[in-house]
């Protein structure tokens, strides 16, 4: 009976209970508890197992398409469009990195590669800091207008980027930043601001109030509570927002295309698979590869720091 | 000195000039002032100046009324636009809350848990560029001969003549597949935290009194966990009306595949309409007003019980 074995498993409770106590009666005071038959055992241990391979063949399923982009990607070119990918894993294996080559060298997709780092980077700092202050002060300050400020913040949330983005491109017309990394950093500060403050204020509004209060009275400054205190304790906290800011920031395409759209030499790598795309129609490899290189990091990231994307994901909600 | 009124104690003694509530209330806005600066200069202008743009001529340079938004719900080609947003939102919406509600109830039940919530989960870190590439690639098509995409290759396999996915009548399914593939992981993951939260002793007293699994699912489970799953749709809704990435990286919008966005991204760009494109912006956030009235009040209810 191998679910039983999982003491986190909710629903079959009983019979984990029943089995860790030798399946004599159980600890579990009341009605829920009575002995299965063998049958019944029978029928349990099949149901899993059914299910086991239910959730397999699902997973399975979710990872064949990106598993498939990975293997073409160290395909020759001629290969990729000889025959399907499927192929190639069976032997003689011919695999190659030439396709990476190419396109970092003769595609320019290292300068893509490198735009999008210098777009990310301090797109992702330059709002968490902001947001981090105003966080502060929405959770520990009294002051009048506040809760309006905030809930006009976080109205803001889910108000769309096209809504946006043709003023924006005028105002950073108007002062010469269109087709610069600053004005897109300066975008993407305002766009990802709402969801920032929502989430640090919930999670500076969490942290005890004594701490601020005993800081406070102990003539401690609020920069000081703000970077000795607070800071230490939200690393936890800033890292999920910094990943979700990462992420989004270095996904976005459509931000890059209008801001950026008239700066080729600033363009990240979004911007020039697109490009590719639409250029080359089915190039594939050129496109695997380039795809791949571009989704490297994010998976990097994601695998390393799992944990705290989920964390992100659970505390907030809705991302304009 | 009231320390248990003001959470942040006044230094009244140190500042005899300033009243402490004035010097407090000048701490707080520099503290919230860049933030506030930047969703002002970057959102809340915009948001406003849009609006007005939206019943302006092509350049801004007329005012036309409700013009534009006369061509938004008139023009054909538009109305193919609004079907496929309506679309998008109806089949995005209901395939990925119900597949990510069902896995996260199945993967709830085996011992592999965290490797498949992990393999549904990745395709949430990829851009929806490098998804397009993924998909285009499955879907690839050629007349005949070796079939290189995946569906083609099963499809020729079984004897039918291949599809060409992204051209054909069912090229917008086609496109949504790829959200679906996307964002399902993002349900699962919430919605399978909301099931943990279910109580143990509900399920059982309702087993012992007899109900079926399925019966268990629809009058117990789903009304505990409506509020998550609210949530969860209500997330989805924004994120498909915006859509944008995979239409444009995939098809481009061609093939009767337009959307809001992209019409949008066309008509600012290769038509310069700012008055269209505008007010294309302004159906969206139409579209997003109740999805806002409902975050709103969720949020009220949230800090009551803070």
């Amino acid at each position: 009976m191998s679910i039983a074995k999982n003491p986190a498993h909710a629903a079959e409770i009983t019979t984990d209970v029943d089995l860790r106590s030798g399946g004599k009666s159980s600890v579990l005071a009341g009605t829920s508890v009575r002995a299965l038959s063998p049958r019944e055992r029978l029928m349990r241990s099949v149901n899993s197992g059914l299910l086991t391979f239910v959730v397999v063949v699902i997973s399975l399923l979710w990872s064949v398409p990106t598993f498939g982009l990975f293997i073409s990607s160290f395909r020759p070119a001629d290969a990729i469009h000889a025959s399907g990918w499927w192929n190639s894993l069976l032997p003689p294996w011919h695999f190659t990195i030439e396709n990476y080559q190419h396109v970092l060298q003769t595609q320019d997709f290292g300068t893509a590669f490198i735009n999008s780092m210098i777009i990310s980077i301090p797109g992702t700092l330059l709002p968490v800091l902001v947001a981090a202050f105003a966080a502060y002060a929405f959770a520990w300050m009294k002051f009048p207008g506040r809760d309006w400020i905030f809930l006009a913040i976080v109205t803001l949330l889910v108000v769309p980027v096209q809504m946006t983005l043709i003023p924006i491109f005028q105002i950073l017309t108007n002062v010469g930043l269109t087709g610069s990394f600053l004005g897109i950093w300066l975008a993407h500060t305002a766009y990802g601001l709402p969801f920032a403050v929502y989430l640090l204020r919930s999670f500076f509004g969490a942290l005890p109030s004594d701490l601020m209060e005993s800081a406070r009275i102990d003539g401690a400054s609020h920069l000081r509570i703000f970077f000795s205190i607070l800071l230490p304790l939200a690393v936890p906290s800033l890292a999920s927002l910094v990943i979700f800011q990462f992420m989004w920031v270095w996904n976005d395409l459509l931000v890059a295309l209008v801001l950026l759209g008239g700066a080729p030499e600033h363009a990240p790598m979004t911007v020039a698979i697109a490009n590719l795309v639409n250029s080359f129609g089915t190039n594939y490899e050129v496109l695997t590869s380039a795809a791949f290189i571009s989704m490297a990091l994010p998976l990097v990231i994601f695998f390393s720091l799992q944990r705290y994307f989920v964390r992100g994901i659970l505390a907030g909600s809705v991302k304009g | 000195m009231a320390i248990s009124t003001t959470r942040a104690p006044s230094t009244e003694s140190k500042t005899p000039f300033f009243g402490s509530k004035s010097r407090d209330k000048l701490i707080a806005w520099l503290w919230i002032g860049p933030a506030v600066a930047f969703v002002v200069v970057f959102l809340l202008y915009p948001v406003f100046d849009t609006l007005r743009t939206s019943f302006l001529n092509f350049d801004s340079s007329q005012f036309v009324g409700l013009d534009n938004f006369r061509h938004i719900f008139t023009d054909r080609s538009m109305l193919i636009v609004l079907r496929n947003n309506l679309l998008w939102l109806a089949l995005g919406t209901a395939l990925t809350v119900a597949l990510g509600l069902l896995i996260a109830v199945l993967v709830d039940r085996v011992r592999i848990e965290s490797f498949a919530k992990a393999a549904i989960f990745i395709p949430m870190a990829i851009s929806f560029v490098g998804a397009g590439v993924i998909w285009k690639f499955v879907y690839d098509y050629a007349a005949s001969g070796q079939q290189i995409g995946l569906f083609n290759a099963i499809v020729t396999r079984f004897g039918f003549a291949p599809q060409a996915w992204l051209v054909n009548g069912g090229n917008n399914i086609a496109l949504i597949v790829v959200y679906v593939w996307m964002w399902t992981g993002f349900c699962m993951v919430i919605l399978s935290a909301a099931l943990k939260g279910v109580p143990t002793d509900i399920l059982e007293a309702a087993r012992v009194d007899g109900a079926s699994e399925v019966a268990i699912f629809f009058r117990i489970i789903v009304p505990m966990i409506s509020p998550t799953i609210a949530v969860v749709a209500t997330t989805m809704i924004i994120n498909l009306l915006k859509i944008f990435d995979v239409v444009y990286v995939m098809t481009g919008g061609n093939y009767n595949t337009n959307v809001i966005a992209v019409e949008f991204y066309n008509q600012l760009l290769n038509f310069n309409d700012n008055g269209i494109s505008s007010a294309l912006a302004v159906v969206l956030l139409l579209a997003i007003v109740p999805v806002m009235i409902f975050n709103i009040r969720r949020f009220r209810a949230q800090e009551a019980t803070r």
